[in-house]
């Protein structure tokens, strides 16, 4: 715990990076998801596809699509660039399966008393079919926060793991409690990111929490 | 793309793959690793996991189970245990058991929850006995779910594996490493194509599995539109589910 206090800043600003790191991805990867996740509903050639891609990209060990980042991008090691892009494409493969399953769970009954009503097909599909899918989406989403939270620290290796610094940096030393403080902070960083998330989904979709006790 | 090209050349060298550790060396340590750490993870988590899955009791500890071991980073927790037990092979491979345990047990779970509760009353109905059902009715329906937690699970340790790398001497994880220590970047994308080949192989090889255990009537139950009819895995609570353990059925 000494070490903690003489070396808060450190952590804090790791704890920040690692926040950052991992937030960006997340973000992009739920946006990603959604018209992704739409079209592959709507298709099933191109569902086909997108999960065979994805599945491959989920496929390849996270060291190993760090490195190669850079010779696809163009981009420099140290570039924050290279963490971003991976992990956003590992959390579009674990996001896809969820939101295609949320598009299409929201029964084509109310899909066709919507259209009955009158709502042109943008308006059907932010009002009332993407809220619908929400809480299949959100369930979704939290999975791929904590995955891609903690997937993160291997990037350490590559200089930019945020948190994992604290890992090879403890081995390297010898010191178990400086790695032990960067798994702590790594799952809070998980926690607070999972109680955001929970929170905006009862804001959001207020009735859900009804509907999934029901179910 | 240069370094793609002098990786391969690499990688085709066949002086590179003989010698000790050469690349055949280190893939057949990578495989040590992995199939004997899934192994003992098979032998830990199949009888839990069909205990769970056909009692129904024990659901909520296989989500908190599956919830903290996607939470926990696997680096941080390997780099742990090695420093304090030791570099040897046992810590290494009791690391990547405790890794695979979590999703093989969800994926064995799964298996069993996401079966239609319709024939197994039937089975009961008809006067098999519980071993029955489950040896006759569940576990056969039940499996594509089941080897796509092995899928999961045996990613995770090709994965983890490689990034032991830092601190174990053999696997295909060591030419990343050592690539990245000695800027020798031509080294480094060896590594990372040859464990990203290894972990498409293996993982092909259990897809096709997967596909080939497929019970012929619950495929043909499947191509009804997913609209009219819940689909069965969406019983499955998504934390326990990942790309691979429903594979592209």
């Amino acid at each position: 715990m000494v070490w903690l206090w003489n070396n808060l800043g450190l952590v804090l600003g790791l704890a920040a990076e690692h926040a950052r790191l991992s937030a960006i991805p997340i973000l992009v990867g739920f946006a990603a998801s959604i018209p992704l996740g739409w079209v592959a509903s709507r298709f099933a050639w191109l569902r086909g596809l997108l999960l065979t891609v994805f599945g491959i990209v989920f496929t390849i060990p996270s060291l190993a699509l760090f490195v190669v980042m850079p010779l696809l991008l163009g981009t420099r090691i140290l570039d924050d660039l290279n963490v971003i892009v991976a992990l956003s494409l590992y959390a579009i493969a674990m996001m896809l399966r969820g939101a295609i399953d949320g598009f299409g769970s929201v029964s084509p009954d109310v899909l066709q008393s919507a259209t009955a009503v009158g709502f042109a097909a943008a308006s059907r599909f932010w009002t009332v079919q993407l809220p619908l899918a929400g809480p299949v989406l959100l369930a979704n989403l939290r999975v791929v926060s904590v995955s891609t939270v903690s997937l993160l620290s291997v990037a350490a290796l590559i200089g930019k793991g945020g948190l994992g610094y604290l890992f090879t940096n403890g081995y390297q030393r010898a010191f178990p409690e400086e790695i032990v403080i960067g798994i702590v902070f790594t799952l809070l960083i998980a926690a607070v990111f999972d109680i955001v998330l929970v929170l905006l989904g009862r804001l959001l979709l207020p009735w859900s929490r009804r509907a999934g006790r029901a179910a | 793309m240069n370094f793609f090209a002098d990786a391969f050349a690499y990688i085709l060298d066949p002086a590179h793959w003989a010698g000790d550790p050469g690349i055949a060396q280190r893939i057949a340590d990578h495989l040590l690793y992995t199939g004997l750490s899934v192994g003992i993870a098979i032998l830990i988590a199949v009888p839990l996991g069909l205990l769970i899955g056909h009692t129904g009791r024990g659901r909520s500890f296989v989500i908190g189970l599956t919830s903290a071991a996607r939470a926990l980073p696997t680096f941080g927790f390997l780099l742990f245990i090695v420093l304090l037990a030791g570099l040897g092979l046992a810590p290494l491979i009791a690391v990547l058991v405790v890794l695979a345990v979590p999703p093989l047990l969800a994926g064995v779970y799964a298996g069993i929850e996401a079966v239609d509760r319709q024939p197994v009353d039937a089975a009961r109905a008809l006067g098999m006995s519980e071993w029955q059902i489950l040896g006759r009715v569940e576990i056969p329906l039940g499996l594509p779910l089941m080897l796509g937690g092995l899928r999961s699970a045996t990613l995770q340790v090709i994965a983890t594996a490689t990034v032991a790398g830092y601190v174990a001497q053999g696997g295909l994880g060591r030419y990343l490493i050592e690539g990245l220590a000695r800027r020798d970047y031509t080294l480094a994308v060896v590594g990372a194509v040859l464990v990203a080949a290894l972990a498409l192989a293996i993982d092909g090889l259990l897809a096709v599995a997967q596909k080939l255990v497929q019970p012929r009537g619950v495929s043909r139950g499947r191509a009804r539109p997913a609209s009219t009819r819940e689909r069965r895995s969406s019983r499955v609570p998504a934390i326990i589910r990942t790309p691979t353990t429903e594979g592209n059925l």
